[in-house]
């Protein structure tokens, strides 16, 4: 372990000091669903966004790439897992063309290799999209990149919505699961739930590898970064896949919460789940390991809490919070607590060096 | 100066650059003789970073051809030629200023073979000890974990040059290493460039504006004018040359 | 979509068709993509919420004359006047706040605009596609070429403004006011111009340019709260294969994108209309990568 990133007491760098909010989350995690039974389907999509929100982190927060279109490898992963969940025992096109005419059945062993199957395979192909999108996206810098990612996933919806082999605009029907309702909806939690976990570990881990100080100097300074011989490329499409990996494995598991998966508004939902990426990190604080996962919580139990009392306007309310978070409250939460107690971060300020750029900054 | 005269690490021949219609640099010929100390002068806008630009692979040449230690670098990119041992520094003092000191240091390793299995290792604990004994070199040391945007301009400049060491460059191209320094620190300044050529055995290119600076510290000096090269010799040949003398005057 | 091409290749008249159209309706988008170019030469953002400036003034031609029956070119400076109102608004509000920041807070923020105007419209008009009445025929020139009149009135209208707004940015002062600032903030503000002032004129001008394009585009074409983005990303593929300050190469992209457009819809087919604009949007971005990489320029 680097001992500069050691070397100091803080928040992010110790453990010890963040273990009431790894015991916090998971024991909210673990007794969630048994206090409130009723909305477990509900607290199973909070850990989807927490995911969504680090995913998108690690390329925006820590790297510098904010992109607008990450929601792709969501809608990839899902179609991927329903074609060799439906594939390994139909075949896909009469299934698909099928689809409203009755539903096929599963027998259970077949939905859980499917199923399993189908989450692993929609991780590692989204993993291996990644590159692909990664040669085309990484030449572009900044503006063009988010525009450009964001093209990619709206294109994506019309693609796969003119695609007759995968059910083109009809969707697919996902396999039914084979228990009861209660069943299938812990099931579903904790799926996603674990699934959240492995992203926050594994990402946390790669934060204190070389490789996270090197996307963190991608960020701070790309022809720098690049002056100092690191192989920038490289990382970028790294960075990408790690993410994309996730997304997959999230898409899967949601389409299959859903039961019914269709292009444009579940799986690639790009102006809603597609945004919510974006907004959820920079409430919580962006390029920070707690912020997304912090902004994932606040958004989704504020949006749940105040949807049903705005009727119509709670989608205006929420455009409305993402232009005064992205103007007014950038830092978010935890750049905000970063600002007001920054030796509990791990910052270092020395008054002296302070004020000798105060005086440098007004000559 | 004492430095014995090695081959050529650097060899630059009859390079041209054009930018945005003007001839920045005109068959600019020189070379770098491997462990000594080059300086590169000339009044502004006579094309030294266009030069230095070319040489690390920032912009592609027009015309003619640079070489390190015998080998073509002309169509390579900046990290393929950074990996090759060749650094500069930047005029614009550049850091990662959202991370610390000692993190800067870090990720300033050399990046030779770029090897897959290093990018998910961790950094090692005598890693993390040169990068403090280069802090201390500089004089950074007990502002190591200070975040490096916070820092005064002249203690960046001082980073950038201990980052540049740790990258253990080949060569090591300054871009006006001792503007903006406090005039008291100038002196430490240079000793610690001597150092790093005697001591660490790197070959140094400096563009320097300070006359006092360059002629104190370079075994042989480049002059150029207009984009051309003017004149070339030990600094007390180049103090004293006429053509010299007039470019900085009529400049003026 | 083999079987659409080879009716190209059979069919010379259906090329003439495709033009026609593409180069008609090419005209609506430059004069949009005008807009984009303006505020973003002008104040360095990139205004995401083009897209929807355009539809929200095409609801405001097409609402007009569904609830007191005038007639949408009526509208049309009405809506101009409405939305040139809510840019100076929203530049007070919230576009002041972000100019001098980093690309994406701009970027985020004008589509967090966009964003609650479509939903505001959805709110408002509900999600259903909708066309303004233009009351024009339709002629056939050579039996072969069918000409809506409205296109054409519509395109003759394009000209006309965009002659009144070169006219405006060389003859008056706020146009001289503008170009200055585009050039150069801080000399203009020497200069004693009140550049907050300009910001707050060009962000409000493009908007009520945009509104001039919807309100055409609701006779011509469909619009739909939704379709906001879309608008957006051909605006942007124009300015981008155009670049800055460059108005013919403005008019001649927009009018490829128009052409583009017909062709990719008439092979591709209806469904995969936003894919031929991304498409676009791809191509025109990596061949400007391509084109900089090559000359390998230091971005300072």
């Amino acid at each position: 372990m680097s001992a500069a990133r050691q070397g100091f007491d803080s928040f992010e760098k110790n453990n010890r000091k963040q273990l009431p909010f790894y015991i916090g989350l998971l024991a909210f995690g673990i007794l969630g669903p048994l206090l409130f039974p009723n909305y477990t389907l509900q607290i199973a999509i909070l850990w989807i966004m927490v995911l969504f929100a680090q995913t998108w982190d690690t390329l925006g927060g820590q790297m510098g790439y904010n992109s607008l279109g990450n929601i792709f490898f969501f809608g990839a992963g899902m179609y991927i897992s329903a074609i060799v969940q439906v594939g390994t025992v139909y075949d896909v096109g009469l299934y698909t063309s099928a689809s409203g005419a009755g539903k096929a059945s599963f027998t259970p062993d077949q939905y859980y290799t499917g199923i399993s199957l189908g989450i692993l395979a929609a991780g590692v192909g989204s993993a291996l999209l990644a590159p692909i999108l990664g040669f085309i996206m990484f030449g572009l810098r900044a503006a063009y990149f988010a525009i450009g990612t964001l093209g990619v996933a709206l294109a994506a919806g019309e693609i796969i919505g003119a695609w007759q082999w995968v059910g083109g605009g009809s969707g697919i029907a996902m396999p039914v699961y084979p228990g009861s309702a209660d069943g299938r909806s812990e099931f579903f939690y904790w799926i996603s739930f674990a699934a959240a976990v492995a992203t926050f570990l594994v990402l946390r881990w790669l934060y204190t590898t070389r490789f996270g100080l090197a996307i963190n100097a991608i960020r701070d300074d790309e022809d720098k970064a690049e002056a100092t011989g690191i192989p920038t490329l490289r990382h970028k499409i790294v960075a990408w896949s790690v993410a994309a990996f996730f997304l997959g494995i999230s898409g899967a598991i949601f389409g299959n919460m859903t039961g019914f998966i269709e292009p444009l508004e579940v799986a690639f939902p790009t102006v809603t789940f597609g945004i919510f990426m974006v907004a959820m990190p920079l409430l919580g604080g962006k390029g920070t390991l707690w912020g997304p996962v912090l902004g994932a919580i606040v958004f989704h139990v504020v949006k749940e809490v105040t949807w049903t009392y705005l009727l119509g306007w709670q989608w205006v309310a929420l455009g409305l919070i993402i232009i005064i978070t992205v103007v007014f409250f950038q830092q978010g939460i935890m750049g905000w607590m970063k600002e007001k107690w920054p030796e509990k971060f791990g910052v270092v300020i020395d008054p002296v060096t302070a004020a000798e750029s105060r005086e440098e900054a007004t000559r | 100066m004492n430095n014995a005269m090695g081959g050529a690490i650097i060899e630059v021949s009859n390079v041209t650059k054009t930018y945005g219609g003007v001839v920045a640099n005109k068959e600019i010929s020189l070379t770098v003789p491997e462990g000594t100390i080059t300086g590169l002068i000339g009044p502004n806008g006579s094309g030294k970073t266009t030069l230095f630009n070319s040489i690390v692979g920032y912009h592609p040449i027009d015309a003619g051809s640079i070489k390190l230690r015998g080998r073509e670098i002309s169509k390579l990119r900046v990290q393929q030629i950074a990996r090759l041992g060749l650094i500069r520094t930047f005029q614009q003092t550049r850091i990662f200023s959202k991370m610390n000191c000692v993190d800067n240091m870090l990720i300033s390793i050399p990046h030779r073979r770029a090897s897959w299995k290093d990018m998910f290792s961790y950094y090692s604990s005598d890693i993390t000890e040169k990068a403090e004994a280069l802090l201390e070199f500089v004089g950074l040391y007990r502002k190591r974990y200070l975040t490096a945007g916070d820092l005064s301009f002249g203690q960046q400049r001082l980073l950038e040059f201990a980052m540049a060491l740790m990258n253990e460059p080949d060569v090591l191209l300054l871009d006006e290493p001792t503007a903006g320094i406090n005039p008291t620190l100038i002196n430490g300044l240079i000793d610690r460039l001597k150092r790093a050529n005697t001591d660490f055995g790197i070959t140094l290119f400096v563009i320097e504006h300070n006359m006092r600076v360059i002629m104190n510290l370079a075994d042989n000096i480049y002059c150029l004018a207009h984009g051309e090269l003017l004149a070339h010799g030990v600094p007390e040949q180049i103090q004293k040359d006429q053509r010299v003398i007039d470019a900085y005057l009529g400049a003026h | 979509m083999f079987g659409n091409i080879q009716l190209l290749i059979a069919a010379p008249a259906l090329n003439v068709q495709l033009l026609l159209d593409g180069i008609l309706i090419g005209a609506i988008f430059a004069l949009a993509a005008y807009g984009l170019a303006l505020v973003w030469g002008v104040m360095n953002v990139k205004n995401l919420a083009q897209g929807d400036y355009v539809i929200l003034g095409g609801y405001i031609a097409w609402w007009g004359q569904k609830t007191f029956g005038i007639h949408p070119i009526v509208m049309l400076p009405i809506a101009c006047v409405l939305l040139f109102i809510m840019g100076w608004l929203l530049y007070l509000l919230i576009i002041r706040w972000v100019i001098n920041r980093d690309m994406f807070t701009s970027l985020l923020a004008t589509f967090g605009i966009a964003f609650m105007l479509a939903q505001l419209l959805n709110v408002a008009f509900g999600p259903e596609i909708q066309t303004a009445q233009s009351g024009m025929t339709t002629r056939t020139l050579f039996a072969t070429v069918s000409v809506a009149e409205i296109k054409v009135v519509s395109f003759v209208l394009c000209c006309v403004l965009a002659a009144l707004i070169v006219a405006f940015m060389k003859k008056s002062r706020m146009g001289q006011a503008i170009r200055a600032t585009a050039q150069d903030a801080r000399a203009a503000r020497i200069m004693g111009i009140d550049t907050e002032r300009v910001y707050a004129f060009t962000y409000a001008l493009n908007a009520a340019i945009c509104a001039a394009a919807g309100v055409l585009i609701s006779m011509i074409w469909v619009i739909q709260p939704f379709y906001g983005i879309t608008h957006a990303i051909r605006s942007f593929v124009i300015v981008t294969a155009a670049g800055l300050g460059n108005l013919p190469g403005v008019i001649v992209a927009a009018f490829g994108l128009g052409v583009a457009e017909q062709y990719g819809g008439f092979v591709l087919g209806a469904e995969l209309q936003q894919v031929s604009v991304v498409g676009l949007l791809l191509i025109v971005l990596i061949w400007r990568q391509i084109k900089l990489a090559r000359l390998r320029q230091v971005v300072q």
